[in-house]
């Protein structure tokens, strides 16, 4: 049958999208409007064209945020991916080690990221933190309000306890995925456990690892709620990302317009980003099949 | 219901309706002719609507470069954006 014919199946798409258009579509709209006015008030504003994009372009702080965003994205990268396969190929195959082992890796995933927040403000303190407390006590100086650097190993520290679990668990499904004569015909040709990751293990957990990458990427690139708990953006603007500066700009100083024309060049980043994640993906999938 | 609170604006309106219309007119062209997806200047094999897509995006971006690097009629980059959609669409 003709698809154009079967005209029904239209409506099982209705709901999603009547939802999408007032969750995603129509707050888009505002924004776009947003972002060519100056907002003084319900009913008072003034169209300023593209001004807020130039200023929002040329803003020094806001190169310094997207920067910093950028490194930390790199450097969750680059830490949770080889710790999550790590420790999905240490982890036990089977029996009830393995269901424990799994209980407890997800524990983190299930903590609201305000709560994540919160606890390692706690477990940080150089007064009654554990964390901050043995740290301290054995000679280094160790404050995440007042040192940058100090900000910035905590908010890493929280981002990989956070997130590597799902690395893991990824990594983990992949791998159990693999059969077990791969394996055995590894072990009759005498290869090494290096020899086994390389040329099995890691081929074999391609298509799980881009989606780790791509889910880890977006997750860290958007992040707020965990720093701003955390640091509140800094000390001085240390901490400040993307997201952060943004709500400052338009909750902290109500510039509507300028907060508007940000979002949306935000909003290109990641969709840029999205698109060649996506295609990557593509890629990989095409790859394996051929 | 007021639509005071979107703050629309002619120019924003007249965007989102050419949107809309090259959305519809993407679903027109598809069901008139449906698509084969094919490999051109873009390395990688892509469909009309994915062309489509890298076209406004990469408009959306020549916009945000010439807005940010020069002081020149937004119109410029407008017309550059269109020659690159065409171009992509037909090559691409």
């Amino acid at each position: 049958m003709n698809k154009w014919d079967n005209n029904k199946a239209w409506f099982f798409i209705l709901p999603v999208l009547v939802i999408v258009s007032f969750s995603a579509i129509i707050p888009l709209m505002t924004v776009v409007n947003y972002s060519v006015q100056d907002i003084f008030g319900p009913g008072q504003r003034l169209f300023v064209g593209v001004e807020w994009f130039k200023e929002v372009l040329l803003d020094g702080r806001l190169h310094e945020a997207l920067w910093r965003q950028l490194a930390f994205s790199g450097l969750v990268l680059l830490i949770e991916m080889p710790l999550g396969i790590g420790i999905a190929l240490m982890m036990p195959k089977k029996g009830w080690a393995a269901s424990a082992s799994l209980v407890i890796l997800a524990l983190p995933l299930l903590i609201p990221w305000n709560v994540i927040g919160t606890i390692w403000i706690i477990f940080t303190r150089p007064d009654i933190g554990l964390f901050g407390a043995l740290v301290n006590s054995a000679g280094i100086a160790f404050d995440h309000t007042a040192n940058a650097v100090d900000a910035w190993i905590t908010l890493m520290l929280m981002e990989v306890w956070h997130w590597t679990p799902l690395v893991v668990l990824l990594a983990y499904a992949g791998l159990r995925a693999i059969p077990e004569a791969y394996y055995q015909a590894a072990k009759i040709d005498g290869a090494s456990s290096w020899a086994i990751f390389r040329f099995i293990q890691l081929p074999k957990m391609r298509g799980v690892l881009t989606i780790a990458l791509l889910l880890r990427f977006m997750d860290s690139f958007l992040i707020y709620a965990e720093p701003f708990v955390l640091t509140g953006g800094g000390p001085g603007n240390a901490t400040t990302f993307l997201s952060i500066y943004l709500v400052k700009i338009a909750v902290g100083q109500f510039d509507l317009g300028p907060a508007a024309a940000f979002s949306l060049i935000y909003f290109l980043i990641i969709l840029l980003f999205c698109w060649l994640f996506y295609q990557a993906l593509q890629a990989v999938g095409t790859g394996e099949k051929s | 219901m007021t639509l005071e609170w979107m703050a629309w604006t002619p120019v924003t309106a007249g965007f989102f309706c050419v949107i809309a219309l090259i959305l519809i007119g993407m679903t027109v062209w598809e069901v008139v002719s449906p698509c084969v997806a094919r490999r051109g200047l873009l390395p990688l094999t892509t469909t009309r609507g994915d062309r489509l897509f890298i076209g406004l995006l990469g408009s959306a971006y020549i916009h945000l470069t010439w807005v940010g690097l020069t002081d020149l009629s937004l119109w410029i980059a407008t017309v550059i954006s269109i020659c690159f959609l065409i171009v992509l669409m037909r090559w691409g």
